[in-house]
Protein backbone atom coordinates (compact mmCIF):
# COMPACT_ATOMS: atom_id res chain seq x y z
CA UNK A 1 0.00 0.00 0.00
CA UNK A 2 2.75 2.72 1.19
CA UNK A 3 0.53 4.79 2.86
CA UNK A 4 -0.44 3.98 6.69
CA UNK A 5 -4.00 5.04 5.97
CA UNK A 6 -6.45 3.06 8.27
CA UNK A 7 -9.49 4.14 6.98
CA UNK A 8 -10.17 5.85 4.00
CA UNK A 9 -14.05 6.68 2.93
CA UNK A 10 -14.03 8.47 -0.39
CA UNK A 11 -16.86 10.41 -1.30
CA UNK A 12 -19.85 8.32 0.52
CA UNK A 13 -23.27 8.93 0.87
CA UNK A 14 -26.50 7.36 2.02
CA UNK A 15 -29.87 7.94 2.70
CA UNK A 16 -32.85 6.10 4.72
CA UNK A 17 -35.86 6.37 2.56
CA UNK A 18 -35.79 9.60 1.04
CA UNK A 19 -33.51 11.62 3.27
CA UNK A 20 -29.96 11.77 2.76
CA UNK A 21 -27.92 11.04 6.48
CA UNK A 22 -24.56 10.64 4.93
CA UNK A 23 -23.16 13.26 2.17
CA UNK A 24 -20.46 13.19 0.13
CA UNK A 25 -17.98 12.52 2.81
CA UNK A 26 -14.37 12.35 2.00
CA UNK A 27 -12.11 11.41 5.85
CA UNK A 28 -9.33 9.47 6.26
CA UNK A 29 -7.37 8.17 8.98
CA UNK A 30 -3.88 7.51 9.50
CA UNK A 31 -2.04 5.26 11.39
CA UNK A 32 -1.78 6.38 15.10
CA UNK A 33 -4.23 9.24 14.77
CA UNK A 34 -7.13 9.73 17.45
CA UNK A 35 -9.76 11.36 15.41
CA UNK A 36 -12.86 12.94 17.35
CA UNK A 37 -15.58 12.53 15.04
CA UNK A 38 -18.30 15.10 15.90
CA UNK A 39 -21.21 16.81 15.05
CA UNK A 40 -24.85 17.42 16.32
CA UNK A 41 -27.63 15.07 16.79
CA UNK A 42 -28.80 13.44 14.35
CA UNK A 43 -25.69 14.65 11.67
CA UNK A 44 -25.47 11.14 10.35
CA UNK A 45 -22.13 10.31 13.10
CA UNK A 46 -23.50 7.15 14.25
CA UNK A 47 -24.37 6.07 10.57
CA UNK A 48 -20.96 6.79 9.53
CA UNK A 49 -19.43 4.19 11.74
CA UNK A 50 -22.06 1.58 10.64
CA UNK A 51 -20.71 1.88 6.81
CA UNK A 52 -17.43 2.17 7.95
CA UNK A 53 -17.81 -1.76 9.72
CA UNK A 54 -20.29 -2.72 6.89
CA UNK A 55 -23.67 -2.82 9.00
CA UNK A 56 -25.20 -1.03 6.36
CA UNK A 57 -24.11 -0.31 2.51
CA UNK A 58 -23.09 3.41 1.06
CA UNK A 59 -25.70 4.50 -2.13
CA UNK A 60 -22.61 5.92 -3.56
CA UNK A 61 -18.62 6.02 -2.79
CA UNK A 62 -16.25 3.68 -1.52
CA UNK A 63 -15.02 2.82 1.93
CA UNK A 64 -11.04 0.64 2.52
CA UNK A 65 -10.15 -0.67 5.49
CA UNK A 66 -6.12 -1.06 5.91
CA UNK A 67 -6.54 -0.63 1.91
CA UNK A 68 -8.55 -2.89 1.36
CA UNK A 69 -12.40 -2.77 -0.40
CA UNK A 70 -14.73 -2.73 2.82
CA UNK A 71 -16.86 -6.01 0.75
CA UNK A 72 -13.96 -7.58 0.50
CA UNK A 73 -12.42 -6.55 4.30
CA UNK A 74 -11.98 -9.99 6.46
CA UNK A 75 -9.11 -8.57 9.04
CA UNK A 76 -12.14 -7.95 11.33
CA UNK A 77 -10.05 -8.83 14.34
CA UNK A 78 -7.95 -5.96 13.64
CA UNK A 79 -11.11 -3.38 14.14
CA UNK A 80 -12.23 -3.16 17.83
CA UNK A 81 -15.94 -1.84 18.04
CA UNK A 82 -17.27 -0.08 21.51
CA UNK A 83 -20.99 0.42 20.46
CA UNK A 84 -23.39 3.02 21.57
CA UNK A 85 -25.90 0.44 22.40
CA UNK A 86 -23.24 -1.61 24.23
CA UNK A 87 -24.86 -0.17 27.35
CA UNK A 88 -28.38 -0.91 26.86
CA UNK A 89 -27.71 -4.17 26.77
CA UNK A 90 -29.74 -6.59 28.51
CA UNK A 91 -28.56 -6.27 32.02
CA UNK A 92 -30.34 -9.71 33.25
CA UNK A 93 -28.07 -11.50 30.62
CA UNK A 94 -26.71 -14.31 32.77
CA UNK A 95 -22.61 -14.19 31.52
CA UNK A 96 -19.90 -13.01 32.96
CA UNK A 97 -17.41 -10.77 32.66
CA UNK A 98 -15.05 -12.79 31.19
CA UNK A 99 -17.58 -14.99 29.03
CA UNK A 100 -18.43 -11.67 27.30
CA UNK A 101 -14.72 -10.30 27.15
CA UNK A 102 -14.03 -13.80 25.13
CA UNK A 103 -16.51 -12.95 22.38
CA UNK A 104 -14.35 -10.45 20.79
CA UNK A 105 -12.33 -13.05 20.19
CA UNK A 106 -14.84 -15.04 17.68
CA UNK A 107 -13.78 -13.67 14.73
CA UNK A 108 -9.98 -14.43 15.31
CA UNK A 109 -10.97 -17.53 16.20
CA UNK A 110 -13.25 -18.45 13.38
CA UNK A 111 -16.20 -21.03 12.52
CA UNK A 112 -15.62 -25.04 13.92
CA UNK A 113 -13.21 -24.05 16.90
CA UNK A 114 -13.47 -24.07 20.46
CA UNK A 115 -12.56 -21.64 23.28
CA UNK A 116 -9.73 -22.81 25.23
CA UNK A 117 -6.96 -22.06 27.90
CA UNK A 118 -5.19 -19.32 25.68
CA UNK A 119 -8.19 -17.39 24.96
CA UNK A 120 -9.03 -16.68 28.30
CA UNK A 121 -5.31 -15.88 29.32
CA UNK A 122 -5.74 -13.31 26.47
CA UNK A 123 -9.13 -11.98 27.82
CA UNK A 124 -7.67 -11.80 31.36
CA UNK A 125 -4.83 -9.30 29.56
CA UNK A 126 -7.61 -7.43 28.61
CA UNK A 127 -9.13 -7.00 31.40
CA UNK A 128 -5.83 -6.41 33.15
CA UNK A 129 -5.34 -2.90 30.32
CA UNK A 130 -8.72 -1.81 31.71
CA UNK A 131 -8.32 -2.76 35.41
CA UNK A 132 -10.97 -4.94 35.59
CA UNK A 133 -9.07 -8.12 35.75
CA UNK A 134 -10.74 -9.06 39.41
CA UNK A 135 -14.27 -8.73 37.72
CA UNK A 136 -13.66 -11.63 35.51
CA UNK A 137 -15.91 -13.77 37.15
CA UNK A 138 -18.62 -11.35 37.87
CA UNK A 139 -21.76 -11.14 36.44
CA UNK A 140 -22.02 -8.73 33.71
CA UNK A 141 -25.23 -7.17 34.54
CA UNK A 142 -24.12 -6.45 38.30
CA UNK A 143 -21.26 -4.30 37.39
CA UNK A 144 -21.76 -0.20 37.47
CA UNK A 145 -21.97 1.23 34.16
CA UNK A 146 -18.29 2.68 34.27
CA UNK A 147 -17.28 -0.37 35.28
CA UNK A 148 -19.35 -2.52 31.91
CA UNK A 149 -17.95 0.20 29.54
CA UNK A 150 -14.54 -0.60 30.82
CA UNK A 151 -15.63 -4.10 30.07
CA UNK A 152 -16.58 -3.41 26.44
CA UNK A 153 -13.31 -2.25 25.72
CA UNK A 154 -12.13 -5.02 27.42
CA UNK A 155 -14.09 -7.19 24.57
CA UNK A 156 -12.49 -4.84 22.00
CA UNK A 157 -8.99 -5.03 22.97
CA UNK A 158 -9.08 -8.81 23.34
CA UNK A 159 -8.49 -9.26 19.79
CA UNK A 160 -5.22 -7.35 19.36
CA UNK A 161 -6.67 -4.44 16.88
CA UNK A 162 -5.17 -1.60 15.40
CA UNK A 163 -8.00 0.14 15.15
CA UNK A 164 -10.55 0.92 18.34
CA UNK A 165 -13.90 2.47 16.85
CA UNK A 166 -15.95 4.07 19.84
CA UNK A 167 -19.75 5.11 19.33
CA UNK A 168 -20.86 7.58 22.33
CA UNK A 169 -18.52 5.89 25.31
CA UNK A 170 -19.07 8.33 27.65
CA UNK A 171 -23.41 8.63 27.39
CA UNK A 172 -24.32 6.79 30.83
CA UNK A 173 -21.10 6.96 32.33
CA UNK A 174 -20.94 9.80 35.52
CA UNK A 175 -18.33 12.69 34.97
CA UNK A 176 -16.00 11.18 37.35
CA UNK A 177 -14.94 8.25 35.65
CA UNK A 178 -15.31 10.44 32.01
CA UNK A 179 -12.06 11.51 33.17
CA UNK A 180 -10.63 8.13 33.82
CA UNK A 181 -11.67 6.62 30.90
CA UNK A 182 -10.07 9.52 28.49
CA UNK A 183 -6.75 8.49 30.95
CA UNK A 184 -7.23 4.55 29.51
CA UNK A 185 -7.66 5.70 25.65
CA UNK A 186 -4.51 8.15 25.80
CA UNK A 187 -2.74 4.77 27.00
CA UNK A 188 -4.19 2.87 24.59
CA UNK A 189 -3.04 5.07 21.75
CA UNK A 190 0.28 5.97 23.18
CA UNK A 191 1.33 2.55 25.07
CA UNK A 192 -0.52 0.08 23.00
CA UNK A 193 -0.63 2.06 19.44
CA UNK A 194 -3.72 1.68 18.66
CA UNK A 195 -5.37 3.90 16.85
CA UNK A 196 -8.80 5.78 17.65
CA UNK A 197 -12.22 7.17 16.09
CA UNK A 198 -14.68 8.16 18.64
CA UNK A 199 -17.68 9.46 18.23
CA UNK A 200 -18.73 11.98 20.56
CA UNK A 201 -21.25 14.99 21.25
CA UNK A 202 -18.37 16.08 24.01
CA UNK A 203 -16.62 18.56 21.55
CA UNK A 204 -15.03 20.57 24.76
CA UNK A 205 -13.31 17.18 25.82
CA UNK A 206 -12.47 15.72 22.67
CA UNK A 207 -10.73 18.22 21.36
CA UNK A 208 -8.69 18.54 24.77
CA UNK A 209 -7.43 14.69 24.28
CA UNK A 210 -7.91 13.70 20.19
CA UNK A 211 -4.88 14.61 18.00
CA UNK A 212 -7.97 15.16 14.95
CA UNK A 213 -11.23 16.19 14.85
CA UNK A 214 -13.70 15.67 12.38
CA UNK A 215 -17.14 17.61 12.34
CA UNK A 216 -20.03 16.66 10.49
CA UNK A 217 -23.50 17.31 9.85
CA UNK A 218 -24.30 15.32 6.84
CA UNK A 219 -21.41 16.37 5.13
CA UNK A 220 -17.93 16.65 6.18
CA UNK A 221 -17.80 20.74 7.70
CA UNK A 222 -14.01 20.40 9.08
CA UNK A 223 -11.16 18.07 9.41
CA UNK A 224 -7.92 18.43 10.97
CA UNK A 225 -5.55 18.74 13.81
CA UNK A 226 -7.06 19.67 17.35
CA UNK A 227 -5.43 22.81 17.70
CA UNK A 228 -6.94 24.30 14.28
CA UNK A 229 -10.63 22.74 15.41
CA UNK A 230 -10.70 25.22 17.93
CA UNK A 231 -10.46 28.34 15.70
CA UNK A 232 -12.97 26.39 13.32
CA UNK A 233 -15.39 26.20 15.87
CA UNK A 234 -15.51 29.92 17.35
CA UNK A 235 -16.44 30.62 13.68
CA UNK A 236 -18.42 28.39 12.62
CA UNK A 237 -20.35 26.93 15.41
CA UNK A 238 -23.56 28.87 14.74
CA UNK A 239 -23.80 27.90 10.67
CA UNK A 240 -22.90 24.50 11.46
CA UNK A 241 -25.67 23.88 14.31
CA UNK A 242 -28.07 26.59 13.24
CA UNK A 243 -28.76 29.82 14.13
CA UNK A 244 -30.24 29.72 17.60
CA UNK A 245 -27.72 27.67 18.99
CA UNK A 246 -25.59 28.73 21.93
CA UNK A 247 -22.85 27.01 22.84
CA UNK A 248 -23.03 26.23 27.15
CA UNK A 249 -20.46 25.06 29.38
CA UNK A 250 -21.27 22.88 32.31
CA UNK A 251 -18.88 21.93 34.45
CA UNK A 252 -16.13 21.02 32.80
CA UNK A 253 -17.39 19.76 29.43
CA UNK A 254 -19.15 21.40 26.93
CA UNK A 255 -22.44 20.64 25.50
CA UNK A 256 -24.16 22.25 22.30
CA UNK A 257 -28.01 22.92 23.32
CA UNK A 258 -30.93 24.08 20.96
CA UNK A 259 -32.89 27.11 22.61
CA UNK B 1 -41.68 -48.24 38.30
CA UNK B 2 -38.48 -49.56 38.35
CA UNK B 3 -39.73 -52.79 37.73
CA UNK B 4 -42.07 -52.14 35.08
CA UNK B 5 -39.66 -50.36 33.31
CA UNK B 6 -38.24 -53.11 32.34
CA UNK B 7 -40.98 -54.94 31.93
CA UNK B 8 -42.69 -52.58 29.54
CA UNK B 9 -41.43 -51.76 26.15
CA UNK B 10 -43.86 -48.19 26.25
CA UNK B 11 -42.73 -47.28 29.43
CA UNK B 12 -39.07 -47.50 28.01
CA UNK B 13 -40.00 -45.42 24.88
CA UNK B 14 -41.90 -42.72 27.18
CA UNK B 15 -38.42 -42.41 30.04
CA UNK B 16 -35.88 -42.44 27.58
CA UNK B 17 -37.62 -40.14 25.05
CA UNK B 18 -38.20 -38.23 28.01
CA UNK B 19 -34.70 -37.99 29.26
CA UNK B 20 -33.56 -36.83 26.15
CA UNK B 21 -35.90 -34.46 25.86
CA UNK B 22 -34.91 -32.88 28.93
CA UNK B 23 -31.47 -32.46 27.81
CA UNK B 24 -32.62 -30.44 24.58
CA UNK B 25 -35.18 -28.55 25.36
CA UNK B 26 -33.79 -26.72 28.40
CA UNK B 27 -30.57 -26.49 26.56
CA UNK B 28 -31.80 -24.49 23.55
CA UNK B 29 -34.61 -22.58 25.96
CA UNK B 30 -31.60 -21.36 27.19
CA UNK B 31 -31.03 -19.17 23.93
CA UNK B 32 -34.51 -18.68 23.29
CA UNK B 33 -35.13 -17.39 26.92
CA UNK B 34 -32.09 -14.71 26.42
CA UNK B 35 -33.32 -13.50 23.55
CA UNK B 36 -36.35 -13.01 24.69
CA UNK B 37 -37.85 -15.51 22.00
CA UNK B 38 -40.22 -17.54 24.81
CA UNK B 39 -43.37 -17.32 22.66
CA UNK B 40 -41.65 -19.06 19.60
CA UNK B 41 -41.95 -22.13 21.31
CA UNK B 42 -45.42 -21.50 21.90
CA UNK B 43 -46.28 -20.83 18.21
CA UNK B 44 -44.23 -23.82 17.13
CA UNK B 45 -45.90 -26.29 19.23
CA UNK B 46 -49.74 -24.81 17.77
CA UNK B 47 -48.34 -25.84 14.41
CA UNK B 48 -46.91 -28.86 15.17
CA UNK B 49 -50.73 -29.42 16.60
CA UNK B 50 -51.92 -28.61 12.78
CA UNK B 51 -49.52 -31.37 11.29
CA UNK B 52 -50.52 -33.46 13.73
CA UNK B 53 -54.39 -33.15 12.88
CA UNK B 54 -53.48 -33.10 9.11
CA UNK B 55 -51.77 -36.24 9.16
CA UNK B 56 -54.85 -38.18 11.54
CA UNK B 57 -57.51 -36.52 8.35
CA UNK B 58 -55.08 -38.15 5.72
CA UNK B 59 -54.93 -41.60 7.69
CA UNK B 60 -58.79 -41.45 8.01
CA UNK B 61 -59.69 -40.45 4.40
CA UNK B 62 -56.97 -41.99 2.21
CA UNK B 63 -56.72 -45.37 2.54
CA UNK B 64 -53.46 -45.33 1.22
CA UNK B 65 -51.71 -43.91 4.09
CA UNK B 66 -51.96 -46.30 6.70
CA UNK B 67 -50.12 -46.36 9.75
CA UNK B 68 -48.53 -43.03 9.49
CA UNK B 69 -47.48 -41.81 12.52
CA UNK B 70 -48.32 -38.59 13.15
CA UNK B 71 -45.57 -37.09 14.86
CA UNK B 72 -43.57 -36.96 11.63
CA UNK B 73 -45.67 -34.69 10.31
CA UNK B 74 -45.88 -32.75 13.34
CA UNK B 75 -42.48 -32.16 12.79
CA UNK B 76 -42.94 -31.05 9.10
CA UNK B 77 -45.32 -28.76 10.15
CA UNK B 78 -42.92 -27.07 12.99
CA UNK B 79 -40.18 -26.81 10.63
CA UNK B 80 -42.11 -25.25 7.87
CA UNK B 81 -43.71 -22.81 10.59
CA UNK B 82 -39.92 -22.23 11.89
CA UNK B 83 -39.08 -20.77 8.16
CA UNK B 84 -42.33 -18.97 7.99
CA UNK B 85 -41.69 -17.10 11.24
CA UNK B 86 -38.36 -15.90 10.23
CA UNK B 87 -39.65 -14.67 6.49
CA UNK B 88 -42.39 -12.73 8.24
CA UNK B 89 -39.90 -11.71 10.88
CA UNK B 90 -38.45 -10.01 7.94
CA UNK B 91 -41.46 -8.29 6.07
CA UNK B 92 -42.47 -7.14 9.71
CA UNK B 93 -39.01 -5.63 10.26
CA UNK B 94 -39.92 -3.03 13.07
CA UNK B 95 -42.63 -5.56 14.38
CA UNK B 96 -40.53 -8.95 14.48
CA UNK B 97 -43.17 -10.50 17.00
CA UNK B 98 -45.89 -10.00 15.11
CA UNK B 99 -44.91 -13.29 13.01
CA UNK B 100 -45.54 -15.13 16.35
CA UNK B 101 -49.29 -14.61 17.11
CA UNK B 102 -49.89 -14.87 13.34
CA UNK B 103 -47.95 -18.31 12.94
CA UNK B 104 -49.74 -19.23 16.30
CA UNK B 105 -53.70 -18.40 15.37
CA UNK B 106 -53.21 -19.18 12.35
CA UNK B 107 -51.77 -22.81 13.68
CA UNK B 108 -54.53 -23.39 15.62
CA UNK B 109 -57.20 -21.93 12.53
CA UNK B 110 -56.03 -24.37 10.42
CA UNK B 111 -55.93 -27.40 12.96
CA UNK B 112 -59.35 -26.80 14.72
CA UNK B 113 -60.72 -27.08 10.75
CA UNK B 114 -58.58 -30.19 9.96
CA UNK B 115 -59.65 -31.76 13.48
CA UNK B 116 -63.45 -30.96 12.82
CA UNK B 117 -63.00 -32.71 9.38
CA UNK B 118 -61.17 -35.85 11.00
CA UNK B 119 -64.51 -36.18 13.07
CA UNK B 120 -63.08 -33.96 16.21
CA UNK B 121 -61.07 -34.92 18.99
CA UNK B 122 -60.35 -38.42 20.05
CA UNK B 123 -57.99 -40.12 22.74
CA UNK B 124 -55.21 -40.03 20.29
CA UNK B 125 -55.39 -36.37 20.10
CA UNK B 126 -55.56 -35.91 23.76
CA UNK B 127 -52.86 -37.38 24.59
CA UNK B 128 -50.90 -35.31 21.90
CA UNK B 129 -52.39 -31.83 23.95
CA UNK B 130 -51.12 -33.09 27.49
CA UNK B 131 -48.70 -35.50 26.39
CA UNK B 132 -49.17 -39.49 27.27
CA UNK B 133 -46.72 -42.42 28.82
CA UNK B 134 -47.70 -44.59 26.35
CA UNK B 135 -47.93 -43.22 23.12
CA UNK B 136 -44.00 -42.99 22.11
CA UNK B 137 -43.51 -45.90 19.79
CA UNK B 138 -39.85 -47.26 19.61
CA UNK B 139 -39.13 -46.02 16.31
CA UNK B 140 -40.36 -42.49 17.76
CA UNK B 141 -37.54 -42.80 20.68
CA UNK B 142 -34.96 -43.57 17.66
CA UNK B 143 -35.99 -40.07 15.70
CA UNK B 144 -35.51 -38.33 18.84
CA UNK B 145 -32.21 -39.83 20.12
CA UNK B 146 -31.05 -38.78 16.47
CA UNK B 147 -32.66 -35.34 16.78
CA UNK B 148 -30.98 -35.21 20.51
CA UNK B 149 -27.63 -36.56 19.05
CA UNK B 150 -27.75 -33.54 16.26
CA UNK B 151 -28.84 -30.55 18.40
CA UNK B 152 -26.27 -31.46 20.73
CA UNK B 153 -23.47 -31.51 18.32
CA UNK B 154 -24.58 -28.45 16.34
CA UNK B 155 -24.83 -26.45 19.83
CA UNK B 156 -21.16 -27.13 20.79
CA UNK B 157 -19.86 -26.51 17.31
CA UNK B 158 -21.48 -23.32 17.56
CA UNK B 159 -21.81 -22.38 20.93
CA UNK B 160 -19.34 -19.11 20.76
CA UNK B 161 -21.64 -17.96 17.40
CA UNK B 162 -24.72 -18.81 18.98
CA UNK B 163 -23.56 -17.22 22.12
CA UNK B 164 -22.49 -13.69 20.73
CA UNK B 165 -25.49 -13.74 18.76
CA UNK B 166 -27.51 -13.76 21.77
CA UNK B 167 -25.27 -11.16 23.65
CA UNK B 168 -24.92 -8.69 21.10
CA UNK B 169 -26.49 -9.35 17.45
CA UNK B 170 -24.69 -6.07 16.45
CA UNK B 171 -21.07 -7.35 17.42
CA UNK B 172 -21.55 -10.75 15.85
CA UNK B 173 -21.97 -9.35 12.84
CA UNK B 174 -18.91 -7.55 12.97
CA UNK B 175 -17.15 -10.23 14.14
CA UNK B 176 -18.26 -12.25 10.70
CA UNK B 177 -20.90 -14.58 12.40
CA UNK B 178 -23.37 -15.27 9.87
CA UNK B 179 -26.43 -14.27 11.42
CA UNK B 180 -28.92 -15.10 9.19
CA UNK B 181 -27.66 -19.27 8.66
CA UNK B 182 -27.65 -19.80 12.63
CA UNK B 183 -30.36 -18.27 13.17
CA UNK B 184 -32.31 -20.40 11.06
CA UNK B 185 -30.15 -23.20 11.72
CA UNK B 186 -31.55 -23.17 15.40
CA UNK B 187 -35.07 -22.11 14.82
CA UNK B 188 -35.26 -25.60 12.88
CA UNK B 189 -33.52 -27.39 15.61
CA UNK B 190 -36.17 -25.52 18.26
CA UNK B 191 -38.72 -26.92 15.86
CA UNK B 192 -38.03 -30.13 15.94
CA UNK B 193 -37.03 -30.23 19.62
CA UNK B 194 -40.91 -29.26 20.17
CA UNK B 195 -42.09 -31.79 18.13
CA UNK B 196 -40.19 -34.65 20.24
CA UNK B 197 -40.92 -33.60 23.12
CA UNK B 198 -45.00 -32.97 22.03
CA UNK B 199 -44.88 -36.50 22.86
CA UNK B 200 -44.41 -36.72 26.13
CA UNK B 201 -45.17 -33.48 27.70
CA UNK B 202 -48.12 -32.50 25.09
CA UNK B 203 -48.19 -29.54 22.31
CA UNK B 204 -49.75 -27.17 25.30
CA UNK B 205 -46.67 -27.78 27.43
CA UNK B 206 -44.36 -28.06 25.51
CA UNK B 207 -42.90 -24.70 25.30
CA UNK B 208 -42.72 -24.93 29.41
CA UNK B 209 -40.10 -27.03 29.50
CA UNK B 210 -37.77 -24.89 27.35
CA UNK B 211 -38.38 -22.28 29.58
CA UNK B 212 -39.01 -23.09 33.68
CA UNK B 213 -35.70 -24.57 33.88
CA UNK B 214 -34.30 -21.69 31.99
CA UNK B 215 -36.06 -19.37 34.63
CA UNK B 216 -35.16 -21.70 37.60
CA UNK B 217 -31.19 -21.21 36.17
CA UNK B 218 -31.69 -17.71 35.75
CA UNK B 219 -32.13 -16.87 39.45
CA UNK B 220 -28.46 -18.79 40.82
CA UNK B 221 -26.23 -19.09 37.70
CA UNK B 222 -23.68 -16.83 37.46
CA UNK B 223 -22.50 -17.47 34.21
CA UNK B 224 -23.55 -18.72 30.76
CA UNK B 225 -22.47 -21.62 30.81
CA UNK B 226 -23.67 -22.58 34.33
CA UNK B 227 -27.27 -21.25 33.19
CA UNK B 228 -27.35 -24.30 30.96
CA UNK B 229 -26.19 -26.88 33.19
CA UNK B 230 -28.98 -26.18 35.76
CA UNK B 231 -30.94 -25.40 32.86
CA UNK B 232 -30.87 -29.65 32.11
CA UNK B 233 -30.04 -30.37 35.40
CA UNK B 234 -33.74 -28.34 36.64
CA UNK B 235 -35.55 -29.86 32.95
CA UNK B 236 -34.47 -33.72 34.02
CA UNK B 237 -35.13 -33.64 37.47
CA UNK B 238 -38.62 -32.71 36.00
CA UNK B 239 -39.18 -34.85 33.66
CA UNK B 240 -37.90 -38.10 35.44
CA UNK B 241 -40.07 -37.27 38.91
CA UNK B 242 -42.88 -36.20 36.56
CA UNK B 243 -43.20 -39.42 34.40
CA UNK B 244 -43.07 -41.27 38.17
CA UNK B 245 -45.82 -39.67 39.42
CA UNK B 246 -47.56 -39.63 36.00
CA UNK B 247 -47.28 -43.23 35.97
CA UNK B 248 -48.59 -43.41 39.34
CA UNK B 249 -51.28 -41.14 39.65
CA UNK B 250 -52.28 -42.46 36.07
CA UNK B 251 -52.34 -38.85 34.62
CA UNK B 252 -50.83 -37.46 31.80
CA UNK B 253 -47.35 -36.70 32.16
CA UNK B 254 -47.23 -32.90 30.78
CA UNK B 255 -49.12 -31.83 34.05
CA UNK B 256 -46.88 -33.53 36.74
CA UNK B 257 -43.61 -32.47 34.61
CA UNK B 258 -44.21 -29.34 34.01
CA UNK B 259 -45.75 -28.81 37.91
CA UNK B 260 -42.31 -30.24 39.18
CA UNK B 261 -40.74 -27.71 37.00
CA UNK B 262 -42.88 -25.11 38.38
CA UNK B 263 -41.76 -26.25 42.47
CA UNK B 264 -38.26 -26.39 40.86
CA UNK B 265 -38.45 -22.43 40.05
CA UNK B 266 -40.00 -21.46 43.16
CA UNK B 267 -37.47 -23.66 45.41
CA UNK B 268 -35.08 -21.84 43.23
CA UNK B 269 -36.06 -18.35 43.87
CA UNK B 270 -36.50 -19.10 47.54
CA UNK B 271 -32.93 -20.04 47.41
CA UNK B 272 -32.00 -16.77 46.25
CA UNK B 273 -33.91 -14.44 48.48
CA UNK B 274 -32.61 -16.70 51.41
CA UNK B 275 -28.90 -16.76 50.08
CA UNK B 276 -28.96 -13.08 49.74
CA UNK B 277 -30.87 -12.68 53.16
CA UNK B 278 -27.64 -14.57 54.42
CA UNK B 279 -25.03 -12.49 52.21
CA UNK B 280 -26.59 -9.27 54.04
CA UNK B 281 -25.94 -10.64 57.15
CA UNK B 282 -22.82 -11.76 56.73
CA UNK B 283 -22.03 -8.11 55.27
CA UNK B 284 -23.09 -6.45 58.33
CA UNK B 285 -21.61 -8.24 60.94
Amino acid sequence: MGNDKIIEIDHVSFKYDAEWIVQDVDLSIEKGQFLGLVGPNGSGKSTLIKLMLGLVKPDQGNIRLFGQELRHFNQWQEVGFVSQKANSFNSGFPATVLEVVKTGLVSRIGAFRFFNRKHKEKAMKALEIVEMEDYAESSIGELSGGQQQRVFIARALVSDPSLLILDEPTVGVDAKHVANFYDLLAKLNREQDISLLMVTHDIGTITEHATHVACMNKSLHFHGISEEYKGFEEGNLNQLYGHSVQPLTHNHHHEVKHS
Amino acid sequence: MIESFFQYQFLQNAAITGMLIGIVAPLLGVFIVVRRLSLIADALSHITLTGIAASLLLEKKVSAVQDLNPVYMGMVFSVGGAILIEKLRKVYKHYEELAIPIILSGGIGLGVLLISLADGFNTDLFSYLFGSVTAVTRSNMWTVLIITIVVITIVILFYKELFVLSFDEEHASISGVNGKWIHLLFIVMVALVIASAMQVVGILLVSALMTLPVAAALRIAASFKQTIGLSIAFGELSVILGLYTSYHLSVPPGGTIVLTAIIILMMSMLYKKVRNQLYIKGETI
